[in-house]
């Protein structure tokens, strides 16, 4: 219970803090809008904006998830009030499991701002609710592992920045999000096999645009085992580099 | 301080302990313990290893060897049961600029698992005692040093620990607030709370702590009460006489009437007598109503801390406090 009282005000504590304040609002609503409008210019014929959603929905969760904890986290560091939930009697996975949750759920809800946005320009019947909800979840779970690898591996909130577009911005072109993986050059798809975001965005398409080439039953174990991995490796890097 | 049959109880037990990082040695074969109910002084100049012993007890850091251990709890392996009864106030005020300070104060509760009534009648109670009932609201951001150090102890003591490491609580701050400070670790410390106190002001620990160890270099040059360490120093006994009247005049006579004796002018009015031996006054009283020069003031001195420090540890002391004070400034 003490454990819970804990984890509870710093996920509350995260959300008044950062995730709540107008400069982050305002992140979730510009960044898939000006994702979506980039795509409505560059094509200059009729868009089909199922087939865009499930790009958009996981680029919003993405760059929001990873900025967000690598920068606060860091932030956190280097002001030590970091230092202060580690001397708190709370056992290093919930206090990570807290630290992370704000951040997940921030890139959930980023993720349905632009489904959202679609919601008002196209009919959206007939969309596979149960898969999209578990990808945007393991989706965020693991974007947010990244950010949480960024911020232990940096010393200053602007390097977080910097080493976190080092691996969004490959991704985008290698997680099949607007360039699908059978299209790409044989010798890079293997890096697309090793990255979590291809198998989320894999789910997505195949429940909002039918067009995913994996199979349900093979995306969902592979992306819950890339969370668990994240989360362990996270962990074990957290205990490597902070309480040595 | 605590008694109990068989001796003082301890609430802190350090045995070699030894920090490496890499090849720096940043703590060597450490020993030492702290007294259940004591202010036990950490005093050391930058470098000495003085935080990486607090990291190391609270769980910030592993120790490469040796054991740590917190009311009966390793360091290494217990170390969230340990934490439970410790509260830490860090070098630097290291709350949140976002919040006020109820809010600060409510929040590091909650991290100890204190309900939310619970922790909002301790906060309210604290920032009461501490003297910031009327910041209470104000953002932390707007804090002086002062008030931002007095909410982290405050912080640090919200969940009522058995012993608190407070590191360095008076760098920085302006006279008035080191002095209710000091008075605030003299207050918790009556009411049965042990402090772990470790600081580069000398008075502060010469006036505050029961027993101080002196670490350099990793490690633990000397560990005692106040009263042990200036034992050990003290190769003579000095006493100072101060007079009405002009007294250098009658030096020389006092020098050959006692010839066991140092006389020393210190000033026209004061004269510091030296001596190997315990000295008894009455020959000097009855030296000086003779002459007619009544005696205003007769003290013993005793070396400083300070003395004992250099002694001890060949650093000079002024300069360990400048340093550190060069390095606490905003």
């Amino acid at each position: 219970m003490k454990s819970w009282i804990a984890f509870w005000n710093i996920l509350l504590k995260d959300m008044r803090n950062y995730y709540l304040k107008p400069p982050n609002i305002s992140w979730g609503f510009v960044f898939p809008v000006a994702w979506t409008l980039m795509f409505f210019l560059k094509a200059q014929t009729e868009v089909n904006v199922r087939e865009l959603l499930p790009g958009v929905m996981s680029l919003s969760i993405l760059f929001g998830t990873t900025s967000v904890l690598a920068v606060t986290l860091t932030f956190e560091r280097r002001s030590r009030s970091f230092e202060r939930l580690l001397l708190a009697p709370l056992d290093l996975n919930l206090l990570m499991l807290a630290k992370t949750s704000g951040a997940i759920l921030f890139g959930v809800v980023n993720a349905f701002i632009p489904v959202l946005f679609a919601a008002l320009i196209t009919n959206l019947s007939g969309l596979r609710w149960v898969p999209i909800l578990g990808a945007v979840f393991l989706i965020a779970v693991t974007s947010t592992l990244l950010g949480l690898y960024i911020a232990v591996s940096v010393r200053e909130v602007f390097e977080a920045q910097t080493f976190s577009n080092f691996f969004r911005f490959p991704m985008i072109f290698l997680c099949g999000l607007f360039i699908p993986v059978q299209g790409l050059p044989l010798y890079l798809r293997p890096l697309s096999y090793i990255l979590p975001l291809t198998y989320g965005a894999d789910i997505l398409k195949s429940s909002i645009s039918q067009n995913g080439h994996l199979a349900l039953g093979v995306d969902f174990p592979i992306l819950l085992g890339f969370a668990v991995l994240l989360f362990v490796l996270s962990i074990r890097n957290v205990k490597r580099r902070w309480i040595s | 301080m605590s008694l109990k049959k068989g001796g003082p109880v301890n609430i802190v037990e350090v045995d070699k302990l030894t920090k490496k990082y890499g090849h720096l040695t940043a703590v060597d074969q450490l020993s030492f313990s702290v007294h259940e109910g004591e202010i036990f002084g950490f005093l050391g100049p930058n470098g000495a290893g003085k935080t990486t012993t607090i990291n190391v007890l609270t769980g910030l850091a592993r120790a490469t060897s040796g054991v740590a251990r917190v009311a009966g709890f390793d360091c290494a392996t217990e170390i969230k049961r340990a934490q439970e009864i410790m509260g830490i106030v860090p070098d630097e005020s290291n709350l949140y600029e976002e919040f006020d300070g109820f809010e600060n104060l409510c929040f590091c509760g909650a991290l100890y698992g204190m309900r939310k009534d619970e922790r909002e009648k301790r906060a309210v109670a604290l920032l009461k005692e501490f003297g910031l009932a009327e910041a209470g609201k104000k953002p932390f951001r707007a804090y002086s040093r002062g008030m931002k150090r007095k909410l982290t102890i405050a912080a640090g003591i919200i969940h009522d620990p058995k012993i608190l490491f407070l590191d360095e609580p008076t760098t920085g701050i302006d006279v008035a607030s080191a002095r209710q400070i000091r008075q605030l670790i003299q207050k918790l410390n009556t009411a049965g709370t042990t402090i772990f106190l470790t600081t580069h002001y000398i008075e502060e620990a010469e006036r505050l702590c029961h027993r101080i160890a002196f670490i350099v270099n990793g490690k633990i040059v000397r560990i005692g009460s106040l009263d042990e360490l200036m034992r050990e120093v003290q190769q003579e006994n000095v006493v100072q006489l101060v007079f009405g009247n002009d007294v250098s005049p009658l030096r020389s006579s006092l020098q050959e009437e006692f010839p066991d004796v140092t006389v020393e002018r210190s000033g026209n009015q004061t004269l510091r007598l030296r001596s190997s031996r315990p000295m008894n006054l009455t020959p000097f009283m009855r030296f000086f109503e003779e002459r007619q020069l009544p005696v205003y003031e007769a003290r013993i001195i005793r070396p400083s801390l300070e003395e004992v420090f250099v002694k001890i540890t060949g650093l000079e002391a002024e300069k360990m406090k400048q340093e550190r004070e060069g390095r606490g400034k905003p």
